[in-house]
């Protein structure tokens, strides 16, 4: 169990105020000139030391990212993006870090953009999190007022602005380069890579990315050291991580722990419990929706880190942790995940923009007992034709969760289906479907 | 899903008002000089706001010329988007998350109310014209599951009792406050609400 002092957020539900004043008390912009006074080096340095993994869903290596940009400012500016269109199911950490320790965020920003060379920030917040905008724009306010960004931010000698950009509603819009377009004034739709934003990124000009939780932990990490930071969790797999519990458990929570905390741990103590007791659990989305489940026996010894669940094909994700207990259809709880990516993809790929209904339809027949066995494969077969076949990574995102269902519960899936008839009914199915009339009757 | 069928009384002509075109500016600004189009979201919101919660095609042309950029894709962008409303939207504008999470704790039954209170079907008006209701995917608060966001403001932790007291609050025009109806703290657990505040181990 994490010690409070090892905690880096602090104030995740706001018991000590999200001002200025209490975040600086909780040693928020305490020396950040000192820290930029080291210099780019350093900071890339201390950052790739700490092991510290992008906390968006990828796992990607921060410091590596940070060193990707081009050393020098050329004839185009450098931009620094924070993702904050926090829309996986199941995950709503950065919502808290908005709300409640945007200080550490702010400060983040600037140490960020003066590792990258980059004078001005955008944050992309989806539009639903209005509130948390707002707060955020207050505590960015509070923040010039204070000259801690700005010209000259905290008298280090760089110059910072940040600006916020409201999403509206497009789930595609977390994926980076989609996110980019969304930007620009585009619709979301994501990009083809290589070349990879950190050398064309935002209007062309070379742009790093990155998660409001990732960027949130750097100055800690920076104040603390890199030591202390990769001295949590295991190589690799350092550090401490928000992990959001919800679904059936008695007390869904928000929680920071270390990383590599047992999943059985993590909802026993904080979650309160499986609804039901232990013995009740059915399966657990372990990194918001687009991971695969686990079922039961394998969550009794899962930890909770990237590569512990790579191992057991599936993923840490955003670390949303949902639980899914044997009250519940775990089909049709399935279909409706399929029915969120059917709903969200942009529809610039076939594969993705077709086979996410289809994986919905089929799903969703399934869950009535109205599919065949033959219907169970062709889905099977489906996610397999999506998978690495689209330009982002939603087809993935789409297509593991079923694979996950498929490669774990076949069993009560094959319980529910028939056997094709030898003589076959006609069915009224109609071949090509107007989306918005079926969406009527449906959904 | 929002509604992206475009509504059939048009109003001829939108423009900003003074203090929007204002704000507009201000908005301007955040973006380098050349790079205008970026503006197109954020301008769009501000003619839903000034326009009763809903977009008209003569906005969207607006937009388009004080951006110089073709109306297709101010047209394109209002349409990709979900929270863009293309028709009009009750005053209260109640938006229920049933994706996977919050439908494990009984969103499905927030949506059974909203049937029976608000109106048959989505995106229709109350009788007496003052709400609309909508199912939307993931809200981005899972752990304050179910819940449902009513304009800008969230109200978590819900059951049936208190959504029943939530619409009719609405219906009377007389709004409740939003946040979490079981009193809890924000996204703490709830067990532990005692031992944090003597900051132990949460």
């Amino acid at each position: 169990m994490l010690k409070e002092e090892n905690k880096i957020f602090k104030n995740l539900y706001n018991e000590q105020g999200w001002e200025l004043e209490n975040a600086l008390n909780r040693d928020d912009w305490l020396d950040t000139k000192k820290i930029i006074e080291k210099g780019r080096d350093w900071i890339i340095n201390e950052i790739k030391a700490s092991e510290l993994r992008g906390r968006g869903g990828a796992g990607f290596s921060t410091g590596l990212k940070w060193s990707f940009a081009p050393k020098k400012v050329g004839s185009r500016p450098h931009y620094l993006v924070i993702n904050a269109d926090e829309s996986e199911p199941g995950t709503c950490k950065d919502r808290d870090i908005l709300r409640f320790e945007p200080q550490k965020l702010i400060e983040g920003c600037l140490i960020a953009s003066y590792a990258v060379n980059a004078k001005v920030c955008y944050v992309y917040i989806r539009g639903e999190y209005l509130n948390e905008g707002k707060r955020l724009q207050k505590a960015i306010d509070e923040a010039y007022s204070k000259n801690l960004i700005g010209k000259n931010a905290c008298n280090s000698g760089w110059d910072l602005d940040i600006y916020i950009h409201y999403g509206a509603g497009a789930y595609i819009c977390g994926e980076e380069t989609a996110l980019l377009e969304s930007l620009e004034g585009n619709r979301g739709q994501p990009r083809l890579k290589p070349p990879f934003p950190a050398l064309v990124g935002l209007y062309g000009c070379p742009t790093i990315v990155n998660n409001v939780e990732t960027i949130a932990v750097v100055p800690t990490i920076l104040r603390r050291g890199a030591k202390w930071f990769a001295s949590m969790g295991r190589p690799k797999n350092t550090g401490t991580k928000i992990f959001c519990i919800s679904g059936n458990v008695n007390t869904p929570c928000n929680v920071e722990e270390e990383m590599g905390i047992p999943l059985k741990e993590l909802i026993e103590k904080h979650g309160g419990g499986v609804i039901g007791g232990w013995k009740n659990l059915q399966a657990v989305i372990p990194g918001g929706s687009s991971m695969p489940m686990v079922p039961k026996d394998i969550c009794e010894t899962l930890k909770m880190d990237f590569d512990s669940l790579v191992e057991v094909k599936s993923g840490l994700g955003t670390a949303g942790v949902v639980v899914i207990n044997k009250d519940e259809d775990i089909i049709k709880c399935m279909a409706r995940i399929a029915r969120f990516y059917k709903h969200e993809s942009c529809g610039q790929c076939t594969p993705c923009r077709e086979g996410a209904g289809w994986m919905w339809r089929i799903l969703e027949r399934t869950a009535k007992g109205e599919a065949t066995h033959k219907d169970i494969n062709l889905l099977s077969d489906v996610t397999k034709q999506i998978e690495g076949h689209t330009i982002c990574a939603f087809g993935e995102g789409s297509a593991w969760p079923v694979q996950g269902l498929l490669r774990h519960f076949r069993k009560e899936i094959d319980n529910r289906c028939f056997s094709e008839p030898i003589v076959k009914k006609k069915r009224k199915i109609p071949y090509l479907i107007d989306q918005h009339k079926l969406e009527s009757k449906d959904a | 899903m929002s509604l992206k069928k475009i509504h059939d009384n048009q109003p001829d002509k939108f423009e900003f008002t003074k203090a929007n075109l204002e704000l507009a500016g201000k908005i301007l600004k955040k973006y380098p000089s050349d790079q205008k189009k970026s503006a197109v979201m954020p301008l769009l919101y501000l003619a839903q706001n000034q326009n009763e919660n809903w977009i008209p095609l003569a906005a969207m042309k607006y937009i388009g010329k004080l951006l110089s950029m073709p109306y297709i894709n101010v047209y394109e962008i209002a349409t990709f988007y979900s929270m863009y409303n293309l028709a009009p939207v009750g005053k209260y504008f109640i938006q229920v998350c049933t994706t996977s999470p919050c439908a494990l704790r009984g969103a499905n039954k927030l949506v059974d109310i909203c049937k029976e209170k608000i109106s048959k079907n989505q995106n229709e008006l109350s009788q007496n014209k003052l709400c609309s209701w909508t199912e939307v995917e993931c809200l981005g608060a899972c752990i304050n599951a179910p819940m449902m966001q009513v304009n800008e403001d969230y109200y978590e932790d819900l059951d049936e009792t208190n959504t029943k007291k939530i619409l009719n609050s609405f219906l009377e025009d007389n709004p409740l406050k939003p946040g979490s109806y079981r009193n809890r703290k924000n996204s703490s657990p709830e067990k532990n609400q005692i031992l944090t505040n003597g900051h132990k181990n949460a």
